[in-house]
């Protein structure tokens, strides 16, 4: 790891202050994601700036627009709130598949969402949800934010605060996992809600995407034999020692499946 | 940089340079060498110590990340008598370790996940040391351990 200098923020005006005031800073949430990739010299801040002890961001609410989790909240800590469990089970069962114990301890949706993995989980549910991005300068629908790989419409030194989750009638996500790493080789996130159903998938493309023909069979008819026939195209799905585009569209069809049966039975 | 923190309940402060991973500050400064490095990318969980009362994999953590923690390694869960804790006493006795590589970082993982469970079966031991790795691939003696321990420390 090069070396950088620390900063802690005591709030997130003055998180954006010392971000604007650094040569090249970056915002550290858990570093689950930011620490692995510094010590692989991937990336070399001069400044990291801590958004640790800003603990307005780590609260859970019910809000009259739906769930809103603070970007700092950590994986385990959505995975254990009984708001979170009562108005959208599906968002914890998320959060309690997210790597290990020890990475769910510290790793955040807000430096989830920001980091835009192909392969994280959060993004499917966002997508699916119809999710709203808050940021220190505003806000965005989830179908916006997320611009394919490692990127999204954040601009420089721009904050992520909270993500709102309106409460579906009905969701689920399945995902079939990398047994080592345990990011998803294909996620899918199924969700049935006021305007319509939404089928959001991770991990198999270079970003999440939606798929239009199960949302319009689901929409018809939410069942799992209504995907029946619905293939997706492996053109654009990723291929890599894990599993070939082929499979991987396969697994689309699959996850979806067994994603609308445990929302039926939810 | 100046850091303060606590370890095995004793007051720690020290100047080191930021980029300082939590484990080696454990290691190196503090020579608690108990707590071990298997993979240093956040796989293996042997590096795993309690952060505030939670597992985490200090491999992966910096020591400013834990200014003002609490944080215990393995040798911090000994009683003072030298006898073992009721999981490393489990460990021992249901033949839990080969070469014990990583078996510090299970029993830290095993405290904090029977603290948080009233009853464990072996699935759900299974699902919540999914985040450590043993080499030596005594999975089946490891889960019997965890269970017994647990119900040891639940007495
Ligand atoms: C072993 C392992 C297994 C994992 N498995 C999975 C998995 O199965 N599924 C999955 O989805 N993820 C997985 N992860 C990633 C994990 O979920 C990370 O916690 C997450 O991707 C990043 O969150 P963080 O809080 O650690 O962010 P950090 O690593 O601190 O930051 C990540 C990036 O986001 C930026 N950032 C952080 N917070 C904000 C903010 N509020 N506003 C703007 N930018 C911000 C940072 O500057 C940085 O660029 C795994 C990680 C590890 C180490
Ligand atoms: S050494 Fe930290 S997880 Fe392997
Ligand atoms: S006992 Fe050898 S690695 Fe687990």
């Amino acid at each position: 790891m090069y070396e950088f200098n620390y900063q802690k923020a005591s709030s997130v005006a003055d998180a954006s202050a010392k971000l604007a005031a650094s040569a090249d800073g970056r915002l550290l949430a858990g570093g689950q994601t930011l620490i692995a990739s510094m010590k692989m010299r991937l990336v070399a801040p001069s400044d990291l700036i801590d958004l640790a002890g800003v603990t307005a961001l780590t609260a859970i609410e019910s809000t009259p627009g739906g769930l809103k989790i603070g970007a700092m909240a950590t994986h385990a800590s959505v995975a254990a709130s009984p708001l979170v469990s009562k108005a959208i089970p599906a968002l914890a069962t998320l959060a309690n598949g997210i790597g290990d114990r020890m990475v769910r301890q510290m790793g955040t949706i807000g430096g989830s969402v920001a980091n835009n993995d192909p392969a994280a989980d959060y993004p499917a549910a966002l997508v699916a949800l119809g999710a709203t991005v808050h940021t220190d300068k505003r806000q965005m629908p989830a179908d916006s934010f997320f611009k394919g790989m490692y990127e999204t419409a954040l601009a420089a030194g721009e904050i992520v605060t909270a993500i709102t989750f309106p409460v579906p009638k009905r969701a689920a996500y399945i995902k079939f996992k990398n047994p080592a790493s345990r990011y998803a080789i294909v996620g899918v996130f199924v969700a049935q809600t006021a305007t319509g159903v939404r089928v959001a998938v991770t991990g198999a493309g270079p970003g999440v995407f939606r798929v239009p023909a199960m949302e319009a069979a689901l929409g018809a008819n939410f069942a799992s034999a209504a995907l029946d026939g619905i293939a997706v195209s492996a053109t654009d799905l990723n291929t890599d020692m894990h599993a070939s585009s082929e499979y991987r569209a396969h697994l689309v069809g699959v996850m979806a499946k067994r994603a609308v049966e445990c929302a039926l039975a939810g | 940089m100046q850091v303060s923190l606590t370890v095995n309940d004793k007051a720690v402060t020290a100047d080191i340079p930021p980029r300082t991973l939590l484990v080696d500050f454990i290691r190196d400064h503090l020579n608690l060498t108990g707590t071990h490095v298997g993979c240093d990318t956040a796989q293996c969980g042997a590096c795993t110590v309690h952060l505030n009362g939670h597992a985490i994999k200090s491999c992966n953590v910096l020591v400013l990340q834990a200014a003002g923690g609490q944080v215990v390694t393995i040798e911090g869960v000994t009683p003072a008598d030298g006898t073992l804790h009721p999981m490393q006493e489990a460990f021992r006795q249901h033949h839990g370790l080969q070469c014990g590589f990583c078996t510090a970082g299970m029993v830290m993982s095993a405290i904090d996940l029977a603290g948080r469970h009233a009853s464990l079966d072996d699935q759900t031991i299974r699902a919540e040391l999914d985040g450590n790795l043993c080499r030596c691939t005594g999975y089946h003696n490891i889960v019997a351990s965890v269970k017994a321990g647990a119900a040891s420390m639940h007495q």
